[in-house]
C-alpha cells in the first residue's frame, strides 16, 4: 500500500522543486526563443560567415545528448577554468539544446513566406527591416507555432536532466527521496504525478494557442 | 526644354539575362504621363519580365530606366524610393494574409511613407469605397473573392500615391465572371488620367483601354503604335498574326498567306467582357 503519510510529508519538496522546474524551463524556453529566432534570422539572411558558424552550432546541438553538454560545462569547463554555477550551467545547457530546434522551426516557418510575399512587400517599398517585421516574420510565426510548442513541452520535460548538475529540481528531489527513504513507489508516483500535473496544463494550453492563430493565417 | 514634352518613363536599351538566355534584348519605350500603354506578345516574350525590371524587382544588365528625368537604374539606385512612386499589381494578388484588407491597405502609407494615421486612412477608405470594397474593410484576404482580392491589391498599390502603375495580367488568374469587375477600376483609373503599363491578354480590355501599345516578340519590342492604330491595323506582320490568334475563325489556311482581306479588321473576340 502507498504510504500516505510520507506522501503528505514529502509533498511540499516536491512543490519547492517544481518552481525550479519551472523558473528553469520558463526561463530555457524564453533565451531558446530568442537565440533561435537570431539564427534563424542570420540563416535565412544569409549572413556570411554567421550563417555557417549557426549552421554548425545547430548540428552539434542537435546531435549531442543534454547530458553530455551539461557534463561538458559542470565537470569539464572547470578543468578549463570556467566555473559556473549548477543554475547557469543548467540554463546555458537548455538554452543551447533547445536554441537549434527553436531556430529550425522558425527557419521552416520563414522558409515557408512565398517569395510573391516578399516582393508583394518590396512593391510598396519596405526595406529589409520592414519587410521581416511586418510580412515575413509574423507570417512564418503562424507556421512555426505548432513546432514552437512541441519544442516548448519537450524543454520542459528535457529540465528533468539538470539534477545531475546537483540543481533541486523535480527528478533531484525524487532520487533524494529513494536514496534517503527507500520509499520508491511513493517518490517515483509524486513525480509522475507533479511532471503531469505541470505539463497538461502547458499541453492544453498551447493547443488552444495552436487552434486560435490556425484561423489567422493563410488563404491568399 | 519643355517638362511638359518629358515623357514620364522613359527606357533605353534594356537589356535582361537569365544565365545565357536573354529576356529582353534592348527594350526601349517611353511612357508620356497620363498614358495608358498595353504590352502585349506571346507568352514568354519578356511582358512580365520588362514590368519587373521597372520596379528593381529584376536585375538588368544594361540600359536605362528613367522614371520623370531621374536614371532609376544606376547601381546605387534607391529601390525602395523608386517602388513607392512605382505601383505594381501582380497576377496572383499577393495579399498579406495575416492582415485586414484596411491593414494591407494602410502598411505602406503608414510604416514606409510615415503619413499621419488619419490622413491616410481616410484615403485608404475612400479608395476601398471607389472600388466598392469598403464594407469588406474589416476582412481578412481569405475571405474575399478572387475579384476582391484584385482590387484591394489595386487599392493598396494606388494608396501610395503612384506616378506610375504596372499591371502584370491582373485578371489572369481570375475566374471569368469576375474579370470585369477589375478591368473596370483599371479603366477608371485611365479615364482619371494615371499613367499605366499594362500587360494582359484580355484583347477587348487592351484595345478599349490602350493609349498606345507596345507589342514585344522574343524580349524585342516589335510594334509601337498608337492604341487605335494598332488594333485596327498593326504596321507589323507579327502583329497582324498575333491580333488574329485572337479571332477564332481566321484561324484557318488564310493565316498562312498572312494578309487579312483589307477592310476586314481583326477584331478580336475574347472572353473579356468589356462592351
Amino acid at each position: 500500500m502507498l504510504n500516505w503519510a510520507f506522501i503528505a510529508e514529502k509533498a511540499p519538496a516536491y512543490v519547492k522543486a517544481a518552481g525550479l522546474t519551472l523558473k528553469l524551463a520558463g526561463a530555457g524556453i524564453a533565451l531558446s526563443l530568442v537565440l533561435g529566432l537570431l539564427c534563424a534570422l542570420a540563416l535565412y539572411y544569409r549572413v556570411p560567415v554567421l550563417r555557417r558558424a549557426v549552421a554548425a552550432y545547430i548540428e552539434l546541438s542537435r546531435n549531442t545528448p543534454l547530458l553530455i553538454q551539461l557534463f561538458f560545462l559542470y565537470f569539464g569547463l572547470p578543468k578549463l577554468g570556467v566555473m559556473l554555477s549548477s543554475w547557469t550551467c543548467a540554463l546555458i545547457g537548455l538554452t543551447f539544446l533547445g536554441g537549434s530546434y527553436m531556430a529550425e522551426a522558425f527557419r521552416g516557418g520563414l522558409d515557408s513566406v512565398s517569395k510573391a510575399q516578399i516582393e508583394a512587400g518590396l512593391s510598396i517599398g519596405m526595406r529589409s527591416l520592414a519587410l521581416a517585421r511586418h510580412v515575413a516574420l509574423p507570417q512564418a510565426f503562424l507556421v512555426a507555432l505548432p513546432g514552437l510548442c512541441a519544442n516548448s513541452v519537450f524543454l520542459i520535460k528535457e529540465t528533468s536532466i539538470v539534477s545531475i548538475v546537483a540543481l533541486p529540481d523535480l527528478m533531484f528531489v525524487a532520487r533524494e527521496l529513494i536514496g534517503l527513504y527507500y520509499n520508491t513507489v511513493e517518490a517515483l508516483g509524486m513525480l509522475v504525478f507533479a511532471y503531469v500535473v505541470i505539463l497538461l496544463p502547458v499541453s492544453w494550453a498551447f493547443r488552444s494557442l495552436e487552434r486560435r492563430f490556425r484561423y489567422a493565417q493563410l488563404g491568399t | 526644354m519643355n517638362q511638359e514634352a518629358l515623357p514620364l518613363l522613359q527606357i533605353k536599351g534594356l537589356v535582361k539575362t537569365y544565365g545565357k538566355a536573354p529576356a529582353l534584348n534592348g527594350v526601349s519605350l517611353s511612357v508620356g504621363k497620363g498614358d495608358a500603354v498595353v504590352i502585349l506578345g506571346p507568352s514568354g516574350c519578356g511582358k512580365s519580365t520588362l514590368l519587373r525590371c521597372i520596379n528593381g524587382l529584376e536585375r538588368i544588365q544594361s540600359g536605362e530606366i528613367i522614371l520623370n528625368g531621374e536614371n532609376i537604374s544606376n547601381p546605387g539606385a534607391r529601390w525602395d524610393l523608386v517602388r513607392q512612386r512605382v505601383g505594381m499589381v501582380f497576377q496572383s494578388y499577393d495579399l498579406f494574409p495575416h492582415m485586414s484588407v484596411l491593414d494591407n491597405v494602410l502598411l505602406g502609407p503608414l510604416k514606409v511613407q510615415k503619413r499621419d494615421k488619419a490622413e491616410a486612412r481616410r484615403q485608404a477608405e475612400g479608395l476601398l469605397a471607389r472600388v466598392g470594397l469598403l464594407d469588406r474593410k474589416k476582412d481578412y484576404p481569405r475571405q474575399l473573392s478572387g475579384g476582391q482580392k484584385q482590387r484591394v491589391a489595386i487599392v493598396r498599390a494606388l494608396c501610395m500615391n503612384p506616378d506610375l502603375m504596372l499591371f502584370d495580367e491582373v485578371t489572369a488568374a481570375l475566374d471569368p465572371e469576375m474579370v470585369r469587375e477589375v478591368l473596370d477600376v483599371i479603366a477608371g483609373l485611365a479615364e482619371q488620367g494615371m499613367t499605366m503599363l499594362i500587360v494582359t491578354h484580355e484583347m477587348d480590355f487592351a484595345k478599349a483601354i490602350a493609349d498606345k501599345a507596345v507589342f514585344i516578340v522574343d524580349g524585342a519590342v516589335e510594334e509601337e503604335s498608337d492604341g487605335e492604330v494598332f488594333f485596327r491595323n498593326p504596321r507589323t506582320e507579327r502583329a497582324r498574326r498575333f491580333l488574329n490568334s485572337f479571332q477564332y475563325e481566321s484561324r484557318r489556311p488564310r493565316r498562312k498567306t498572312g494578309a487579312a482581306p483589307s477592310g476586314l479588321t481583326p477584331v478580336p473576340v475574347t472572353r473579356a467582357t468589356m462592351g
